[in-house]
């Protein structure tokens, strides 16, 4: 850190002394050359995210005839849509909880251990899996866990039919499952550097002092790994929510996600007068990844605070 | 047994005299209880993970290869290059795979350059805005940009390749930020340039041979997100390879799960090749430094 403020400070002192030399009029006018660099990429992003986005806000307050109205968002936020939203979020809160915990205590087995080629095939499988989310997805839990599955077939012989007892895969905690697939991965791929900062050094100092496992976990490298871990979290977080294809390969809409909802008014499934719920839905779920970055960034400020 | 005898080593080395002093045997004993509990709980976990992970593949295996019979046959792999629309989908997919990777590097590789090497301070603004894509969920994105794209834009399949370069934005500026942090790129533009050679000749000649690494990781990245997109592809209404697993299950569905075993450990077993490739071009590296 200290090394990082000096050259801060020299760039900073260099400035000012340029600025003492050059005129002003010609600085802008390099600023200006310096920015033109930045168009073609500007003009990209700005045509094709910032502008849809924006279109998809816009719309959320506009009646299909034109004029303005909070008629979209009212609907949005009551009913079956409400419900959505509940359900939507607690998925995500399970699959970003509990996965991320698992992820750390795979990553850290995986670590640990001295198998080279174990690191190697757990690095790129995590890789994979974390991208293998959608339909093929969907196709190897329902010829695992589905009504005929292989492993339902396994807990059948040994007398335990699991649908007898309330559990379907095609229901919330079936997806939740489901999820996990690509859930648990992603956080060893998040997870895994921030494990490999924490030296070996500092475990044996620990343990040189006297200190227990837990005591080191609690005290050392607990505090140290916590800020990685919520922004593990976060990220899992918003990828279960803004996830499609898995839920929609699986339950075709039968259980009430936001993001299916959105798609379905894209599908065509659309009553007269509510074309524009689906733009409205849309703003409420980047509203929730919002509120889970302003969360996140509170925890962040604390947890930094605590490690001081 | 290897972290005893180092544990063993370390002792010797701080404290020379602790050995005759002090009887090391108790610290020891503590220590092969210790790793021994720890390979016992790492044992399960690992375990237990990969049965998680390798069962659902077992069992889709198993799926595509049964009859109606109860025998095994392996028709379900043979006939897929013949169904109906799997070709078109196919060439779709690699299509829109070219083209993404071609527009991501072709934008994000000058401009991350240009971010490192001339506007050093606007680098977290920079680093904010690749983010965003990760805010937004897909399914949003392509509501808005089915609103506002024009009819001939919409009506060809580049859209979704546009879009794709947005999705892909943020794990492609990791990927080449991580490569232009690990070389001194100040001074390999400077000595280009001072050799006479042109911007362009700099960026493709110095910048992207030594970039190898980040660009490679990109396009595998890019490549893997456009194989296995679906959401934007199917509200487009565009058939790629995981749409017509979708749309082709109705019909048999011992076929899309054999494509969707296939699609998987093809991925993989590129992803393997890239890494061990990577690997060795690493120790060829270090060889040459040793013998210099």
């Amino acid at each position: 850190m200290g090394r990082g403020n000096r050259r801060v400070s020299t760039v900073a002192l260099a400035e000012t002394a340029d600025s003492q030399q050059i005129p002003p009029r010609r600085r802008t006018r390099a600023a200006f050359v310096a920015a033109a660099g930045m168009v073609p990429f500007g003009v990209y992003t700005t045509l094709f995210l910032g502008l849809p986005v924006v279109a998809v806000v816009v719309e959320a307050f506009r009646s299909p005839t034109g004029g303005w109205t909070w008629q979209n968002i009212s609907i949005a936020s009551h009913g079956i849509y409400a419900h959505g939203f509940v359900m939507t979020i607690e998925l995500a809160l399970l699959t970003s909880i509990v996965p991320g915990i698992a992820g750390l205590i795979v990553a850290n087995a995986v670590l640990t251990s001295r198998g080279r080629i174990l690191r190697r095939v757990v690095s790129t499988a995590s890789g994979v899996f974390a991208q293998f989310g959608g339909v093929p997805l969907a196709f190897l839990f329902i010829a695992t866990l589905g009504s005929s599955g292989l492993v339902t077939g396994w807990m059948k012989a040994l007398g335990f039919n699991p649908y007898d007892h309330g559990f379907d895969l095609y229901t919330f905690f079936g997806v939740a499952i489901v999820y996990t697939y690509f859930q648990l991965p992603l956080m060893v791929l998040i997870i895994t550097p921030a494990l490999e900062g924490l030296r070996p050094a500092w475990r044996e100092a620990a343990s040189g002092l006297g200190a227990r496992s837990w005591e080191y976990w609690r005290y050392v490298g607990g505090p140290v790994l916590f800020p990685s871990f919520l922004g593990g979290v976060l990220l899992l977080f918003g990828s279960a929510l803004s996830a499609y294809a898995t839920a929609e390969a699986l339950t075709s809409g039968s259980i009430p996600l936001t993001a299916i909802q959105i798609g379905s008014f894209l599908n065509g499934n659309v009553i007269a007068g509510e074309q524009n719920v689906g733009k409205a839905l849309g703003v409420g779920l980047i509203l929730v990844i919002a509120v889970a970055m302003v969360f996140y960034s509170i925890l962040q400020k604390r947890a930094s605070r605590w490690l001081q | 047994m290897v972290a005893i005898g180092e544990a063993n080593a370390l002792i010797d080395t701080t404290d020379p005299r602790a050995r005759s002093t002090r009887p090391i045997r108790p610290a020891g004993s503590w220590l092969v209880a210790r790793v021994r509990t720890i390979a016992w709980w790492r044992g399960i976990v690992l375990v237990l993970t990969g049965a998680f992970f390798l069962v659902p593949l077992y069992a889709a295996l198993r799926f595509s290869l049964e009859t109606f019979s109860g025998g095994f046959t392996i028709s379900a792999f043979r006939v897929i290059p013949s169904q109906e629309g799997f070709t078109a989908a196919l060439n779709l997919s690699i299509h829109l795979a070219v083209v993404t990777t071609l527009i991501t590097l072709g934008l994000m590789v000058p401009t991350s350059v240009y971010v490192h090497l001339r506007l050093p301070r606007l680098r977290r603004v920079f680093d904010g805005i690749t983010i965003v894509p990760i805010v937004i969920p897909p399914v949003v994105l392509i509501v808005g940009v089915l609103q506002v794209a024009p009819t001939f834009l919409k009506s060809t399949s580049y859209l979704l390749a546009f879009e794709y370069a947005i999705l892909a934005m943020p794990f492609v500026y990791r990927s080449l930020d991580a490569g232009l942090r690990a070389i001194d790129l100040q001074t390999l533009v400077e000595a280009s340039r001072s050799l006479g050679g042109r911007w362009g000749s700099t960026l493709w000649r110095v910048i992207v041979p030594n970039l190898r690494t980040g660009l490679l990781s990109a396009t595998v990245l890019t490549v893997a997100l456009v194989l296995g997109e679906f959401t934007m592809a199917s509200l487009d209404l565009y058939q790629t390879v995981p749409v017509w697993i979708y749309n082709f299950a109705q019909d048999d569905g011992h076929v899309s799960t054999a494509v969707s075993l296939l699609a998987l450990v093809v991925t993989w077993l590129v992803l393997l090749a890239i890494s061990s490739f990577d690997m060795r071009r690493i120790r060829r590296t270090a060889q040459l430094r040793k013998d210099a």
